[in-house]
């Protein structure tokens, strides 16, 4: 076991600390976070310059235009991004972290020409299409149709939780193309241009009262064979190899920025009174943020460990569900003690003049999301007692 | 930078793993319970020889975590963390022959573990490392200590006086190593609770199936390896840090150690108890045995609650 990093990984380190030192200066202030067309521009143009300074796609493979940084390259390009506060990766994060990984490894050269490249340079936004109202955790029980016409498949259904629908020009989607088998071996994946006649985008409100994702009719939508990827009905092992690309570096910004939350609220707890005494003089509240702080070191001990282990074997075993199911539950116990010290600031979502209550109410509210996108912690805990303890299926 | 596992480590781990499977297993540990003063001397130089109380000093502290995790998994009592460390100021720890001890804190009661069988004890202070001979004590055992593997004994004042053997900033660092091999302890203790209740709920069967089938019960396992692994990188990364092999601050990592193995270690121990229902109450389960560690490390070196505060005075 060994944290010291290696000359090379110090020296892609310090090359991109001073890449970044010279261009962030030049990057615009980021828009507000709904405005869609806004941010389409600000996010593909950072892309756009990583791409140009040979950062971009940088856990790809070189042969497709990537970078082909290692795990630890990756884990250091996330870490030295956000400690930089360079903007994150975005709308480009379908593109470059799921659908991109999949084309690289399922789909034709013609494929792969057409898409790989404008993802890397910022020009093409992609959205998911994969959960529907009546398939969430029970993925595999997608209904979207897509019946064949020729050299065309038509799809008819509803797709739901669609980040960047409005904004984005093609859709990863999985269509059901056969009913009659087991729901995991009638299915396919495709490229949708979002630019086709019968999708209709509508947003979805969430909690915190913004637009984060939509819900995407589709009506008779006309999509080329040549966009299938992989073989008609291979499409839930098509969509899984995504998996296959995970490396542990997953949360490494999330990460990092929580920890920077904590650091915030200490902070503000030695500046704020509560019934005449200072926040920060409550042994309790200093306890209980040492638990958590305590814990974000495990945590980036963890994403450490889940690295190396990618390094060696070339896949993140247990460590990942372990901790999308720690840091996660972390975020909820953070976000009440940050209500607890707001107290009646709490039921504000705005700052309130110098006091940041709408960024904590609006952490508050993110954790409540955390536990249930990309796996709720329910389903995480199943995969975690079957194929890691062999405890037996409910089913 | 590779926070894995070397061969050569995996080997460490894997031959005082079965080293204390031969030697150590669960009915000699319980055989304890029976005995007086319940560490078997011959059996402490056993472990002596396999380098439990040198591996600190002669390999390093990514070694002696290793070796430590099995101590804990498979319940060995005794001052194990003190012993390990102490080479420096008593002679014959490395063999065997002399077994040392801590005196935790001087707020009253003061207890002292293994007060039987303790022949040093060391004392954490302000003005430096203090060292006192046991038998110097006046002392009033407990008849029924919680855990029976870690008897106790109240210390009667005037305490003796003790001598100055090193300086506060060696004080200081014998207390970090403590902290981190005793976490090391903790984690092998919640893996081995976990252990335990894992094999327990996949055979036995309640309402015509194996209770591990049942979400409520598959959850709280899948919560107690979650904790388990949470704790084993903190350990881990705590060991790298006092052996400089990294650049996290070893006193903050070894106080994150304390404080999510410590968790860890009550977690496992309390939910083990409980996927073994009534049987988990019972003195014959081991369930209980894992809780009663966990309680008893987690006032060695330092509760959950004291690193925290440590942790939150740097922020």
């Amino acid at each position: 076991m060994d944290l010291c990093y290696t000359a090379e990984e110090d020296t892609f380190r310090s090359e991109l600390r001073a890449w970044l030192a010279d261009v962030l200066p030049h990057v615009p202030p980021e828009p507000p976070t709904h405005e869609w067309a806004a941010r389409r521009v600000w996010d593909t143009a950072w892309q756009q310059m990583l791409f140009e300074a040979g950062y971009a796609g940088i856990n790809w493979p070189t042969e497709y235009g990537g970078r082909g940084a290692t795990p630890t390259e990756h884990l250091i390009f996330l870490e030295e991004t956000e400690r930089a506060r360079a903007p994150y990766v975005g709308m480009n994060f379908v593109g470059l972290l799921h659908a991109g990984p999949t084309l690289v490894v399922e789909a034709s050269a013609e494929q792969k020409a057409a898409h790989l490249p404008p993802i890397l340079r910022g020009e093409h936004v992609w959205c998911q299409g994969f959960s529907e109202p009546s398939a969430g955790s029970d993925l595999a029980a997608l209904r979207c149709r897509a019946i064949r016409d020729g050299d065309h498949y038509v799809i008819s259904g509803q797709k739901i939780w669609t980040s960047f629908a409005h904004v984005a020009d093609y859709c990863e989607i999985l269509v059901r193309t056969d009913t009659d088998v087991p729901k995991h071996r009638g299915i396919t994946w495709l490229i949708m241009p979002m630019d086709s006649a019968g999708i209709d985008v509508r947003p979805l409100r969430t909690m915190d009262g913004g637009i984060e994702f939509s819900e995407m009719f589709l009506d008779e939508v006309r999509v080329p064979v040549a966009n299938r990827v992989g073989d008609e009905n291979d499409g839930w092992r098509v969509a899984m190899t995504t998996l296959s690309f995970e490396r542990g570096t997953a949360f490494v910004s999330e990460l990092l920025q929580t920890m920077e939350l904590v650091a915030d609220l200490a902070e503000l707890a030695k500046h704020i009174t509560r019934r005449s005494a200072l926040a920060w003089d409550d042994a309790g509240l200093r306890r209980d943020l040492g638990k958590v702080a305590a814990e974000l070191d495990a945590l980036w001990a963890l994403t450490r460990r889940n690295i190396s282990e990618a390094s060696r074997t070339g896949l993140v075993g247990a460590g990942g569900n372990v901790f999308k199911l720690a840091y996660t539950d972390l975020r909820h116990r953070l976000g009440e003690i940050a209500m607890h010290l707001l107290e009646r600031a709490s039921l504000s979502m705005d700052d309130i003049d110098e006091l940041p209550s709408g960024r904590h109410v609006h952490g508050r509210i993110h954790g409540l999301k955390m536990t249930i996108a990309a796996g709720t912690s329910q389903v995480q805990r199943n995969i975690i007692g079957e194929r890691l303890l062999g405890l037996p299926k409910e089913r | 930078m590779d926070f894995w596992l070397s061969d050569d480590e995996r080997d460490l781990q894997d031959g005082i793993r079965s080293f204390l499977l031969g030697r150590f297993p669960i009915d000699v540990v319980r055989a304890g319970e029976e005995q007086p003063g319940v560490i078997d001397r011959d059996r402490w130089r056993e472990l002596a020889a396999t380098g439990v109380f040198s591996v600190a000093a002669d390999i390093g502290m990514r070694a002696a975590v290793l070796v430590f995790e099995e101590l804990g998994r498979a319940l060995v009592p005794g001052p194990l963390a003190a012993s390990a460390l102490a080479a420096a100021w008593v002679s014959g720890t490395a063999t065997g022959d002399t077994i040392v001890g801590v005196l935790e804190t001087l707020d009253d009661p003061v207890l002292v573990e293994h007060p039987a069988q303790v022949d040093v004890l060391l004392i954490v202070s302000d003005e430096g490392l203090l060292r006192l001979d046991a038998s110097a004590l006046t002392m009033h055992t407990i008849e029924r200590p919680l855990d029976t593997l870690t008897p106790v004994a109240v210390v009667r004042r005037p305490l003796p006086a003790a001598t100055r053997v090193d300086t506060s900033s060696a004080a200081r660092q014998f207390e970090r190593d403590a902290v981190v091999l005793t976490s090391a302890l903790q984690l092998g203790v919640a893996l081995g609770a976990t252990h335990l209740a894992q094999e327990y709920a996949k055979q036995r069967e309640q309402f015509g199936r194996p209770i591990g089938g049942f979400q409520a019960v598959k959850h709280l396992l899948a919560d107690m390896l979650v904790k388990s692994e949470v704790a084993r990188s903190a350990v881990y990364a705590a060991a790298c840090a006092v052996d400089g092999a990294g650049t996290d601050d070893a006193y903050r990592a070894a106080s994150v150690a304390k404080v999510m193995a410590g968790e860890a270690a009550l977690f496992c121990g309390k939910t083990g108890i409980q996927v073994h229902g009534g049987m988990g109450f019972t003195w014959e389960v081991h369930a209980q045995r894992y809780w009663k560690r966990a309680v008893a490390l987690d006032n060695s070196f330092g509760i959950i609650d004291h690193h925290a505060a440590i942790i939150a005075a740097t922020l």
